[in-house]
């Protein structure tokens, strides 16, 4: 049989088994078994075979954003539009949003971010693939779509590309790699770009395009974030509606405006099972408890109104869940099963957590307005924590439930010291 | 005939490389965390250690058979005390700025790790010239960690090494900042000095296998 007639998949084997144990055949099954299932058979014991391996497991992950980074096309050009020409009077989202004009600011904008994203980490996997002689992993995938959706829109490419090089080699490869990291990897990209490059990532005019060029211009355009104002004039009211911000017609990092479309890309992975949603639930309660507390002290006077505090804290309790990037953080960064908590107990305290630390440092630190991820980092690093006392206290629940239903015969010493290192 | 015999160059040679004390045995972390934003501070500190651990090996080394061993950590505390008090002195009245910079962590040599380990490690135990080189040794390879961190964090965080502008002006936008380079301020936070630790770490022990503890 001439070799013309051999399917594309048949050659990609073919090819796989000519360059397997070379340097680069890590490299090559990456994309290999991205586009394909692999012919390999595992030759031993019994093996149950799942369709929702870690790949379609990525891929759901995406699928759930892509409505997300496309809607955010559209806001970069729409935001910058309205801050040029002001905001259109009688708006209407098919006349003024969902424009070839809005989507082109996107395209120049939005579409290099995501095309450094995924050059540069997975550049840096699959170097880490060959060095280390494992095969690529699919960790990135995520990661790299996540990336540019937490940056403002006018992040310089280069920098964007230095933090993805710090993030996944000292976020994720020097734990191990996929799988084995204590901290989120885009989280720790963006944690690198705050501290590093802090005039970038924050302030008044990073999160409209050009808005950072035309200051000190005629042409000035404000590219302020809702909280950054808030935090900056100490004020509970803004111009933008409860619809605007509900459906992401708002200023902010590239990704993280709408909350309506991170809604229903929590609902999908919820239904998919691929995200945990005592995490998301636990989350926003915790946010909520937080902003609660915070308007009944400002309501009790507890605080004078020239108060830096005062501003944020009467901003009413839900509207923390519209603004800023506490849905983005809670839908898809919180509920990340590598670094987040595993039990089911774990998950509420661990969620919990996040939304009240997350509500608590937007209205105490008006430096840090976009304080999620910091939240979420740090519950990330308590997450083993919480996991190791629900463990535990399981096992003694237990251990109790087994005493008093059989009559143990008695232990000895030995014995006791087993079960206590098992226990621990 | 050579100055030094083989036994005693490793005495000299090894803390610079195979057994650090920072990177190694991970002692005296936090005065390289905090001094090592500016490679001027990072090098003064390292000369400071040097001659404090230098002479107080060799005084401690001295007096290793008169001091009785319950207050021994007493007398050694004197000794290194005294020996900071003269580097802060000479600090204070030839570099004021610098000693500003450096403010109490000078004062904090006292309390190294790395002096209080060599003291009591060797010089208890040893000759005045093996401990002599002894001291000098640790302390130098405490110091190339810090000049090399420091070297890093002072070029990457603010763009000038020893206070001259190597890259460029960053207000008037010339050499690499024309080209829209920035500094890293994150280089000037102590954690990226632990990371900065942490890589040379790394790249020492992935250069020796033999570096490596199995577990």
């Amino acid at each position: 049989m001439s070799n013309k007639r051999l399917t594309f998949k048949k050659r990609l084997h073919i090819l796989k088994h000519r360059y397997r144990d070379k340097k680069l055949a890590p490299a090559f099954n990456a994309f290999h078994t991205f586009l394909f299932t692999p012919d390999e058979t595992t030759h031993s014991g019994s093996h149950i075979r799942g369709a929702d391996d870690l790949k379609r497991t990525m891929n759901t992950v995406i699928m759930a954003l892509i409505p997300v980074l496309l809607f955010s096309m559209f806001n970069a050009g729409f935001q910058y539009y309205s801050a040029v020409n002001g905001r259109p009077e009688d708006f209407s989202v098919l006349e003024h949003f969902l424009t070839w004009d809005n989507f082109w600011i996107g395209i120049i904008k939005v579409l290099p971010l995501v095309v450094v994203s995924y050059g540069v980490g997975l550049l840096v996997e699959f170097i880490f693939a060959v060095i280390k002689g494992h095969e690529v992993e699919e960790g990135y995938l995520v990661t790299g779509m996540l990336v540019p959706l937490i940056v403002p829109i006018d992040t310089p490419l280069w920098m964007l590309a230095v933090a993805i090089v710090f993030g996944v080699v000292i976020g994720k490869e020097v734990f191990g790699g996929t799988g084995m990291n204590i901290l989120n990897p885009a989280l720790t990209i963006r944690a690198f770009l705050f501290f590093a490059y802090p005039t970038w990532m924050t302030g008044d005019k990073v999160w409209v395009h050009e808005a950072v060029e035309l200051a000190g211009t005629p042409d000035a355009i404000s590219g302020e974030t809702i909280l950054g104002y808030l935090a900056q004039n100490n004020a509970s009211e803004f111009s933008y509606s409860v619809s605007d911000m509900f459906f992401g017609f708002i200023p902010g990092s590239v990704g993280e405006t709408s909350a309506f479309l991170i809604l229903l890309g929590g609902l999908f992975l919820i239904f998919s099972k691929i995200a945990s949603w005592r995490i998301m639930v636990s989350a926003v309660i915790g946010s909520l408890v937080m902003g609660l507390i915070f308007n009944g002290v400002a309501d009790a006077g507890w605080i004078s109104e020239t108060s830096n505090f005062y501003g944020l804290m009467s901003f009413d309790f839900w509207k923390h869940l519209i603004v800023g990037g506490l849905a983005f953080g809670i839908v898809y960064m919180a509920t990340d099963p590598v670094t987040g908590s595993q039990t089911n107990k774990g998950k509420w305290i661990y969620g919990f957590l996040i939304g009240f630390i997350s509500v608590m440092i937007r209205v105490f630190n008006p430096a840090y307005p976009e304080g999620v991820f910091l939240a979420i980092l740090l519950m990330n690093v308590f997450a083993p924590t919480i996991d190791h006392y629900v463990v535990r206290g399981n096992i003694r629940k237990r251990m109790k439930r087994l005493k008093n239903a059989v009559i143990l015969p008695k232990e000895t010493k030995e014995q006791k010291e087993q079960l206590k290192v098992e226990t621990i | 005939m050579a100055l030094l015999s083989k036994k005693d160059a490793n005495l000299i040679l090894d803390p610079l490389a195979d057994n650090n004390p920072i990177t190694i045995q991970v002692l005296g972390i936090c005065s390289a965390l905090a001094i090592t934003a500016e490679l001027k501070a990072s090098i003064v500190m390292a000369l400071s250690v040097i001659f404090v651990l230098g002479l107080g090996n060799v005084v401690i080394s001295l007096m290793r058979n008169i001091i009785p061993s319950k207050i021994r950590i007493i007398v050694q505390l004197v000794v290194v005390a005294a020996l900071v008090i003269v580097v802060d002195q000479v600090l204070k009245a030839f570099a004021y700025q610098l000693s500003k910079t450096l403010a109490v962590f000078v004062g904090l040599i006292i309390t190294n790790c790395i002096i209080m380990g060599r003291f009591e490690a060797f010089a208890l135990g040893n000759g005045v010239k093996r401990s002599f080189l002894d001291g000098i040794g640790n302390a130098a390879g405490y110091g190339i960690i810090l000049i090399i961190v420091g070297f890093f964090r002072e070029l990457l965080g603010s763009g000038t090494l020893l206070g001259f502008a190597v890259l460029g002006d960053p207000i008037a936008k010339t050499g690499l900042y024309s080209f829209g380079y920035e500094n890293n301020g994150f280089m000037l936070l102590s954690p990226m000095a632990l990371i900065v630790v942490g890589l040379l770490i790394w790249v020492q022990r992935s250069r020796n296998n033999a570096l490596i503890e199995e577990n």
